[in-house]
């Protein structure tokens, strides 16, 4: 095995991508778990990270840029909010106050819909069904599915959340 | 009118203290029929017990799973794969969280008791990303099978050896279509594949491939465990004047939520009706009003009138009043405050956003429909709009013969179901919104969209 001098994946998550591998018996598809290791630690997945990847897995980077830009979910320019709400826009939650909540957040953040807050601190976006329906509207954000929010609740848990993520760490090198 | 509550089967660990261990699923019987199975059963036995039930697939399509296991091929060298399909996404559908969350151990004996009967050697659950407590609870269940010596190598010396991998998706709603699934799992973009080939013949890696619902696998769990005969016991039989007609079996998760006083997903017998499932298990329509339509099985299926909620929800009573069909069975309630054109913008953006792009038809149809629907809500729709959208409506998807996958006939039917039972107040809005431009047939100009991606 190369050792091979990345400046975006770490030895850690090279490790953790390919604890991956023995699952498939192509190493293309150890594709999306790697962009989600990648994004989990930096919170985006820049274009220098996709071609580390693609290195690693034996790909054209062409190919990764592909799989990634389909998703519509890993950021690539600069990293999305140390917190990322995502607030359900779709027919449940929408009957039930679902776009008041989302209109509700943002506008207390003083961000549009998609948008970072100017701290880095938080990420709030629309999303598409949850599966929270029976529970309407539904926030999802730091790994936990929040039901049944009216705007301020919601906003006093996305306070909670942004102080416990804490100020910026220092870029893992 | 009151009816006798139906004794969970599926939902059994619902209120099970710790009900996601493997020490409470083994308690309530769980793993006994695995076992039983590998010792005394062949492959093939259990594939007829699977066909013999009369088990249709739980995803949105009702195929009936044992003949789809049939079609693999005999005496393949394999490997042979198994994908359980939890990218639960359709709009208005949560029973297969409940089922992760709550019972994962009944997802994993299902799993591998299919995975014993299709000779799988690897099965992978392909996870939404949305769902992280479900991520949680699986692993652990998994990690839990695998130090009983359910999972690995030669389980309970029966030779069998099978591997259960998680795989998290990235929030795309075409990654619970079949081929997209398999598509994403090789690491590529979730393009579904034309087929034939079906996956039984060419699926994930090129190999024999069987993709079945969270649901699906739960009921296979529960017919090994209960028995065919009780499984058939339950729901509507096929009619016996219609050879072709399969029939209604076992109990269905039904997920209830929108405008009702109690949401929630409640099973019962594949066959109550709207009506039972709103009144009776859903408290009624909220806020004492009354309901204007509901979503008979997750948004794909287009409405049910008020006046329509005494269908059957069985495989053939959505159909018969001009839904799409059962789909997910995720009942969604409007009341009569709702106006039918903000659902039917609700429903455009979501398959606007979610279109994979592949398909001309489908690509442009949902974008435009869009368009229209953000046109007409801005104040400049048009009466020939209308006629635009039941065009695309009846165009756009797989039975149209125009698509590679039925993303875009799941766009298309609130469309034209829509339009079709809902035509005056479309009409009527867009006169008393649009009072000097209404009658203009030209094309006009889209408007800029804002936020659908």
């Amino acid at each position: 095995m190369n050792s091979r001098a990345f400046t975006h994946l770490t030895p850690e998550m090279v490790a953790e991508i390919e604890a991956f591998a023995p699952r498939y018996p192509s190493r293309q598809a150890v594709t999306l778990p790697a962009l989600h290791v990648v994004y989990e630690r930096l919170r985006h997945v820049p274009f220098g990270a996709v071609a580390e990847i693609a290195e690693l897995l034996g790909l054209a980077p062409a190919e990764v840029q592909d799989t990634l830009s389909f998703y519509q979910f890993f950021p690539q320019e600069k990293p999305c909010g140390r917190v990322r709400a995502f607030v359900c826009r779709s027919i449940s939650c929408s009957l039930r106050g679902g776009e008041e909540l989302l209109a509700g957040l943002c506008d207390a953040a003083g961000i549009e819909p998609g948008g970072t807050t100017a701290d880095g601190g938080l990420t709030i976006e629309p999303a598409e069904c949850l599966g929270g329906c029976d529970h309407a509207p539904c926030l999802l954000a730091a790994g936990r599915l929040h039901e049944k929010l009216d705007p301020a609740e919601a906003g006093a848990v996305l306070e909670t959340l942004r102080q416990a993520a804490g100020p910026e760490p220092s870029v893992a090198g | 009118m009151g009816m006798a509550k139906f004794e969970p089967v599926l939902m059994e660990a619902v209120g099970a203290a710790e009900g996601h261990t493997l020490e409470s699923y083994r308690s309530r019987g769980g793993y006994a029929a695995l076992e039983r199975l590998l010792a005394e059963s062949q492959p093939a036995e259990v594939v007829e017990m699977v066909k013999s039930s009369g088990l249709r697939g739980r995803g949105g399509a009702g195929f009936m799973t044992g003949v789809k296991w049939g079609f693999l091929p005999k005496d393949h060298p394999g490997p042979i794969y198994f994908c359980v399909n939890a990218d639960e996404s359709e709009p208005g559908t949560f029973n297969n969280r409940f089922l992760m969350e709550d019972d994962p151990h009944q997802v994993l004996e299902g799993t591998i008791i299919s995975c014993y009967a299709t000779r799988a050697t690897t099965a992978y659950i392909y996870l939404r990303y949305e769902y992280p407590r479900s991520l949680e609870r699986l692993q652990a269940a998994i990690d839990e099978a695998y130090a009983a010596g359910y999972l690995g190598g030669d389980i309970k010396g029966s030779g069998f050896s099978l591997d259960i991998y998680l795989h998290r998706g990235a929030a795309a709603y075409i990654c619970g279509e079949e081929t997209g699934l398999i598509e994403s799992i090789e690491g590529k973009r979730a393009w579904p594949r034309i087929k034939p080939p079906f996956p039984a013949i060419e699926g994930v890696f090129r190999k024999p491939t069987v993709v079945n619902n969270v649901e699906t696998v739960a009921c296979v769990a529960q017919i090994a465990r209960r028995g065919v005969d009780w499984f058939r016991s339950i729901g509507v039989p096929a009619d016996p004047e219609n050879p072709r007609d399969p029939g209604s079996y076992g109990p269905k998760l039904y997920c209830l939520s929108g405008h009702v006083e109690k949401p929630g997903c409640y099973e019962a017998p594949l066959g109550i009706t709207l009506r039972e499932l709103i009144d009776d298990y859903g408290g009624g329509v909220w806020k004492g009003r009354r309901a204007k339509a509901a979503i008979p099985g997750g948004i794909s299926m287009g409405l049910a009138t008020e006046a329509e909620f005494d269908i059957p929800l069985d495989f053939k009573g959505p159909g018969s009043v001009g839904c799409m069909g059962l789909g997910t069975a995720a009942v969604v309630v409007l009341d009569e405050t709702v106006s039918i054109v903000d659902y039917l913008h609700n429903s455009c953006r979501f398959f606007a956003h979610e279109s994979c792009g592949q398909c001309t038809p489908c690509r442009e149809g949902t974008s435009w429909s869009l368009r229209i629907l953000e046109r007409i809500r801005a104040g400049k729709g048009r009466l020939k709009d209308l006629e635009i959208l039941l065009e695309m409506g009846s165009t756009m998807g797989m039975m149209p013969g125009s698509t590679i996958c039925g993303l875009a006939d799941g766009a298309a039917w609130p469309i034209k179901n829509a339009i079709t039972k809902f035509r005056g107040e479309f009409e009527d809005y867009i006169k008393r919104t649009n009072p000097e431009g209404w009658m203009v047939t030209e094309a006009v100009p889209a408007l800029e969209i804002v936020g659908a991606h």
